[in-house]
């Protein structure tokens, strides 16, 4: 079974067409990156995998998007249960206006869990899988905006990993950060891979192509180009893609 | 469209291996006449033109890695300087192969070689392939052409079997007069090193065709015998 599966998804703002008939299947503890120029339609198609787009006005889906087998626009499927298990990350760091530790807890304490140990424990081993631990475990107390830019997008991921979900959305996680800050946020997403499937969408077509393992295009809402990272960094076989790739779009 | 930086630095990429095409053609001209010719002064051209080929490959290795650093090339950018530095390499090694015949043109040649001794080898014509080779694989890159870079792959099959034929000759020679065995060594190492240079062209033909389709051919016989069954 595919963790994420899109099926023929037409996507509408009013009446402009976002997403044109777009199929996807997205392997389990893989990396997915969304590449195309601004506008092209990948963070949208990102944010149907987890819902983000619900609350805006005048949208329209057609076809399916299907996580872990499950249809998660059918009437069923609860929005808060489904960000469980598809947590996000988004461009700029949004941590809460708490403490460490509470910003990690927070997911928890949201979802009823009292106690107090196993808090402690979850925060603890979210921060090591977010690689923060080492760096934060003498000042969990200290306000979360004490941080540096890529130490507060890493307690983001912290934070998405306390809920336990099985896929992680970036989008463009890195694109605030300095060489060192993204350097140790694709390093993280090596780790995560283990246990995670991540879909990350980037403008940096370096990061695609060191971090994923496909890489998908997108050019005015169709998806172009769906393949291995090796091979759409190497030889893609559609002329709009390597053009892209190559920064000879126009 | 507007010209992009990562295109005027290609650009200088190419005028330079160009600038290397030019002289390396140049040096197996010259070799070619220094032999046949028994022409010294011509060898001794080819010796001390040698350190400019040298010195031109140092040139475009640092400029192609100063590329790669500077620009992250992906796609058909990356084969392509991947493919320049490799034929970049070809390139000099037949320099070396030139200036090895010309020192033996000055150190092992007393005179012209017997008319029908070089008939028998065939040695006019196996200079003659090395050269077409070299040329269908200068204008294969300058054109874009696969179909000129695949044609070399044929013309090298027809070096080897001279250069087979070759071995035959020299061998029966030295069972005629051992007395000259070294120097009929001598003079198969000439015809060997000619084979070489056509293999080298072979090695660019192969790197102009996975720059331009991405197709490996280094090492796959199969695939190569391919393309000379569809030209035949």
């Amino acid at each position: 079974m595919y963790s994420i599966e899109a099926k023929d998804v037409n996507f509408y703002y009013g009446d402009f067409l976002a997403l044109k008939n777009i199929s996807m299947q997205i392997e389990k503890n893989s990396v997915t990156a969304f590449i195309g120029p601004s506008g092209c339609g990948k963070s949208t198609f990102l944010r149907l995998f987890n819902r983000m787009n619900d609350l805006i006005p005048n949208i329209k889906l057609e076809g399916k998007i299907m996580v872990k087998g499950e249809d998660v626009y059918s009437k069923n499927v609860f929005v808060d249960q489904l960000r469980k298990e598809v947590g996000m990350v988004f461009q700029k760091a949004n941590p809460f206006p708490k403490t460490i530790f509470e910003n990690v807890a927070y997911g928890l304490r949201v979802n009823g869990e009292k106690n107090k140990k196993k808090i402690e424990q979850v925060v603890e081993q979210s921060l090591k899988g977010a690689a923060l631990w080492e760096e934060v475990k003498d000042k969990l107390n200290r306000s979360a905006f004490a941080l540096s830019g890529g130490q507060q997008q890493r307690l983001c991921i912290a934070r998405a990993l306390a809920i336990e979900p099985s896929i992680i959305l970036m989008d463009e996680p890195a694109s605030a950060l300095d060489p060192i800050s993204t350097l140790k946020i694709e390093e993280l997403i090596f780790e995560l891979k283990k246990k995670y499937t991540i879909v990350i969408v980037t403008h940096n077509m370096q990061q695609a192509a060191r971090v994923s393992d496909k890489t998908a295009f997108f050019y005015l809402g169709e998806l172009i180009e769906y393949d291995n990272t090796d091979k759409i960094f190497t030889n893609p076989q559609k002329e709009a893609t390597q053009n892209y790739v190559t920064g000879r779009f126009g | 469209m507007v010209q992009l930086h990562i295109d005027t630095e290609l650009f200088k990429l190419k005028q330079s291996l160009q600038d290397m095409w030019i002289i390396v053609e140049k040096q197996l001209k010259k070799t070619r006449l220094a032999f046949l010719d028994y022409d010294k002064a011509m060898a001794r051209q080819v010796i001390a033109r040698e350190k400019m080929v040298n010195a031109l490959e140092l040139k475009i290795d640092s400029e192609c890695e100063s590329f790669i650093a500077k620009n992250s090339p992906v796609a058909i950018d990356l084969r392509l300087v991947l493919a320049y530095i490799n034929m970049n390499n070809n390139l000099e090694r037949i320099g070396d192969f030139c200036e090895s015949i010309s020192n033996y043109v000055l150190n092992h040649m007393s005179g012209k070689l017997d008319e029908n001794f070089a008939a028998l080898l065939r040695i006019e014509e196996i200079f003659d392939c090395a050269n077409d080779m070299f040329i269908f694989a200068k204008d294969a890159l300058i054109e874009e052409d696969t179909e000129k870079a695949e044609k070399i792959f044929g013309i090298d099959n027809l070096i080897d079997e001279i250069y087979h034929n070759s071995v035959k000759v020299i061998a029966e020679q030295i069972k005629n007069d051992v007395s000259k065995t070294e120097e009929y060594l001598l003079l198969y190492s000439v015809i060997r090193k000619l084979e070489r240079i056509g293999d080298r062209c072979n090695n660019i033909a192969e790197e102009i065709v996975f720059y331009l389709e991405a197709k490996v051919l280094k090492h796959n016989e199969k695939e190569k015998k391919k393309i000379e069954k569809d030209f035949k």
